[in-house]
């Protein structure tokens, strides 16, 4: 199929390109995402999925929006986040972990290695010998967790834990027609 | 708490009762209490709470709110550098290292159940015409700091000297007067202003002053006149009469001086007012930094009892009546905002009010108050003398009179001038001796910024309007650095209270010091001034709002000082990213490239 073919619009517009991913996050947002219920078959009329859990997509394209849920625990996130930054023209940090680390960096006042050590060495009923996993394929964890625009340019912020799926579907719509989004009364929530 | 209790060696009861058990003295109770016991221990504090029938809470929550106010042992000594960039520029921090070193103490760090020192550094002193300077125990201020000075300071505190035994010479504060006009040139008799006002009546000194077109002095520019009619008219009983000699704003030293060599005219006009709105009560709150002239001016006023110009039928006058109680303040710039200060003088947390009403309505106490600056009193007495029509021939249209000026910073002759309003910036810039100069900050770093093309442009409030500091800076020095001092200024003294200035505030700093760290991008630049724009539109009191100002001020001016700092087109962390990875590495002993982090990516 030629690809440009698809990129029109019935209505002349360009379809847009979409990717999602979790970082450190519990994919309450994307399930808050998937809570657009049947406006789901409205989005796919505008939108391609590009990566995303969705679409399990492991690499990701030129995208025009990038929604990211989640802040950055580990190695692997920063790098994710980085692609994500480099393939997007508009990146969102999703919800309280992306905008301010949220519940993952409650362990921001402890000491990592205290805690890797704890649990992996010190807990009771650990088999005799028990280490801290050191395997290479495995991403190594951040001393603290961060949100996401320590580490790259964010343009737009949806706060949430999650967001709800209204403020989700306010906001795409407004991205998607042109709008600088503004959610309002009634669609922030910060629970 | 340290194994001998404090507590033993005094008695807060005998502080209570010399302060009438009244809770409304809660802040110069715990002042006076830590000045005997070095700080606060909560045995004391429970004891003034059953005293004045507050809760502990209470009590501990206004003790935690001020910096001169310690929960725990902070050291027998206490030392306080003045961190102003006038005091920078001086080579303040590496004086403080140095006695840091010599003591062998961390800055800011406190050590021990008992520690012997503890040396940190404060807002401004105002002393920036005398720097470096420092204060010691909440009360004695040492200037023109030098090496020598730092090592016999260690030596002496190595050996438990008593500060009131420390060389008397480096303590002196000198009031530098480099230029005088009529303020400053001869103080009026005592007791003339209050005459000439008794034979005009209350009304015709309130209209003699409104028709001098006169306006505070502390910043804002309010008629004076209209605040006091204001006040006068207002429901309910019990006026108010309120100096605010707080000084907060850094590179502001000129009320320290009219208090030290005009106090008299400054409670003379407080007496003034007194007559013109029916006041019996009368407060100056002074800044604790000022605690060196507490007594000097205890003793003025009691000379003034004596003289019959306080206390009741005054100059003979019946129901005349009218007294001054000094209050002194303990490290809070914001307590320098009028309802703050109110509120600091109830004995509370200085948070500032909400407004309105304002306090010619409700006040102290409730009752309708006028806060005029130390600066508005003394012209208020050489207005009543001399008359408005003499006061409004000085100066321009709409700023009548003189103003003072606190010069300080890269000039050969810092110290007070006294011009005209509409005198050009070019010209006190002459008479100080500044060569080379680059920029002026006019009025404090809430103030104004004034580069070399905007030299002739002249303080007045319909051009470069002033709260009275005048600091230069030559072109050695980085206006970037100087408005990241300011901001930290801000971050430092925001009272906490709502969320905007505590958050923004610090948000600011951390992208000054990531800018001044080198990782910077122009998306920092955007978000400081998305930063700035919130703060000036929701913030609770001023210092929220002009927190952003010299950011915005020195961008405006100084952009290349900025931009040579933006090291990237992309956001780069202002953080080291690889070292956050340090602690899994070493528990795992992984190296390999995976175990990495690039900066930037
Ligand atoms: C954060 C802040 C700090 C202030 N500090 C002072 C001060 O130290 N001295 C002062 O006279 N006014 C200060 N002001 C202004 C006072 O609120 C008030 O306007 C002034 O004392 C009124 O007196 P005036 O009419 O004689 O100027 C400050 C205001 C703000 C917002
Ligand atoms: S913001 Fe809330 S819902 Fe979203 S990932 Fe974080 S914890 Fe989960
Ligand atoms: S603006 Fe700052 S200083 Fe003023 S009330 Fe808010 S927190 Fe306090």
């Amino acid at each position: 199929m030629n690809p440009s073919a698809s990129l029109k619009l019935p209505d002349g517009r360009r379809r847009l390109r979409l990717a999602t991913t979790s970082l450190a996050g519990c994919f309450g947002c994307h399930m808050s995402f998937l809570d657009i219920d049947e406006r789901l078959l409205m989005l796919i009329e505008r939108v391609d999925f590009d990566r995303s859990p969705f679409t399990d997509f492991k690499k990701i394209g030129h995208c025009d929006i990038g929604l990211v849920e989640g802040g950055l625990c580990s190695v692997e996130n920063v790098q994710v986040l980085r692609e994500f930054r480099a393939h997007c023209r508009t990146l969102v940090a999703v919800g309280a972990c992306a905008i301010n680390g949220g519940l993952p960096a409650q362990r921001n006042h402890l000491d990592l290695g205290q805690i890797l050590a704890e649990v992996y060495r010190e807990r009771p009923g650990l088999a005799p010998g028990s280490a801290v996993p050191d395997d290479p394929e495995l991403p190594l964890l951040l001393n603290r967790v961060h949100p996401i625009h320590e580490v790259v340019q964010v343009d737009y912020f949806l706060p949430g834990c999650p967001p709800s799926a209204d403020a989700i579907w306010s906001f795409l719509n407004d991205l998607m027609d042109g709008r600088t989004p503004h959610l309002g009364h009634g669609l922030i929530r910060y629970d | 708490m340290p194994a001998t209790s404090p507590i033993s060696r005094c008695d807060p009861q005998a502080v209570i009762i010399r302060h009438g058990s009244d809770p409304h003295a809660l802040v110069q109770i715990l002042r006076e209490l830590q000045a005997e016991l070095g700080w606060l221990p909560r045995e004391a504090l429970t004891r003034v709470a059953t005293a004045l029938g507050l809760t502990l809470a209470e009590v501990e929550g206004v003790a935690g709110f001020y910096r001169f106010l310690h929960l725990r042992p902070v050291g027998r000594y206490r030392v306080l550098f003045s961190d102003n960039i006038t005091d920078r520029m001086l080579g303040s921090e590496a004086l403080l290292q140095a006695l840091c070193r010599q003591l062998g103490v961390v800055p800011g760090a406190i050590v021990g159940d008992d520690p012997l020192v503890s040396v940190d550094r404060c807002s401004c002193t105002g002393l920036c015409d005398q720097g470096p300077a420092l204060l010691v125990n909440h009360h004695q201020v040492v200037t023109r700091l030098d090496a020598t000075r730092v090592a016999q300071m260690a030596e002496l505190i190595r050996t438990r000297v008593p500060v009131p035994a420390w060389p008397a010479e480096w303590s002196l504060v000198e009031d530098r007067i480099e230029r005088a006009d009529v303020l400053l040139a001869s103080p009026p008799a005592q007791g003339a202003a209050l005459a000439a006002a008794i034979a005009r009546g209350p009304q015709g000194l309130l209209v003699e002053i409104e028709r001098s077109g006169l306006r505070g002095r502390g910043g804002a520019g309010f008629g004076t006149g209209r605040k006091w009619a204001l006040c006068r008219k207002a429901a309910g009983t019990g006026r108010v009469v309120v100096c605010n000699a707080d000084e907060g704003e850094p590179g502001t030293f000129k009320d320290r001086v009219l208090l030290s060599r005009h106090a008299d005219a400054v409670f003379e006009g407080m007496t003034l007012a007194a007559f013109a709105i029916g006041a019996r009560t009368g407060f100056v709150y002074l800044r604790g930094e000022y605690r060196f002239l507490l007594e000097q001016l205890e003793a003025v006023l009691q000379q003034r009892r004596a003289a019959g110009l306080l206390g009741s039928s005054i100059c003979g006058v019946a129901g005349f009546d009218f007294d001054i109680v000094i209050h002194l303040g303990a490290g809070a710039y914001v307590c320098g905002e009028e309802s703050s200060l109110l509120e600091s003088l109830e004995g509370k947390r200085g948070n500032p009010r909400v407004r309105p009403p304002y306090p010619t309505e409700s006040g102290y106490l409730g009752q309708p108050t006028i806060v005029n600056n130390v600066e508005t009193f003394c012209a208020v007495t050489a207005i009543t003398l001399r008359g408005a029509a003499w006061w409004a021939a000085i100066g321009t249209a709409q700023s009548s009179g003189t103003r003072i000026h606190s010069v300080s910073g890269d000039c050969a002759r810092p110290g007070l001038y006294e011009y005209p309003f509409g005198t050009s910036i070019r010209r006190i810039l002459e008479d100080c001796g500044a060569a080379d100069t680059q920029a002026v900050q006019v009025g404090g770093p809430s103030g104004v910024c004034v580069a070399v093309n905007e030299f002739d442009r002249s303080i007045a409030f319909e051009d470069v309007p002033s709260a009275g500091a005048f600091m230069v800076f030559d072109r050695q020095r980085d206006m970037f650095e100087v408005a990241r001092s300011f901001t930290h200024f801000f971050a430092h003294e925001s009272c906490g209270f709502c969320t905007p200035c505590r958050v923004g505030t610090a948000l600011l700093v951390r992208r000054m010091d990531k800018l001044a760290a080198g990782h910077g991008s122009p998306h920092d630049l955007d978000a400081l001034f998305e930063i700035d724009r919130l703060l000036r539109g929701s913030s609770h009191c001023g210092l929220g709002a002009t927190a952003g100002n010299p950011l915005r001020e020195t961008f405006n001016r100084f952009r290349p000082a900025y931009e040579r700092r933006l090291r990237s087109l992309h956001l780069i962390p202002g953080f080291d990213l690889d070292a956050e990875v340090s602690i899994a590495r070493q528990v795992t002993g992984r190296d390999d490239p995976a175990a990495h982090l690039e900066q930037q990516g």
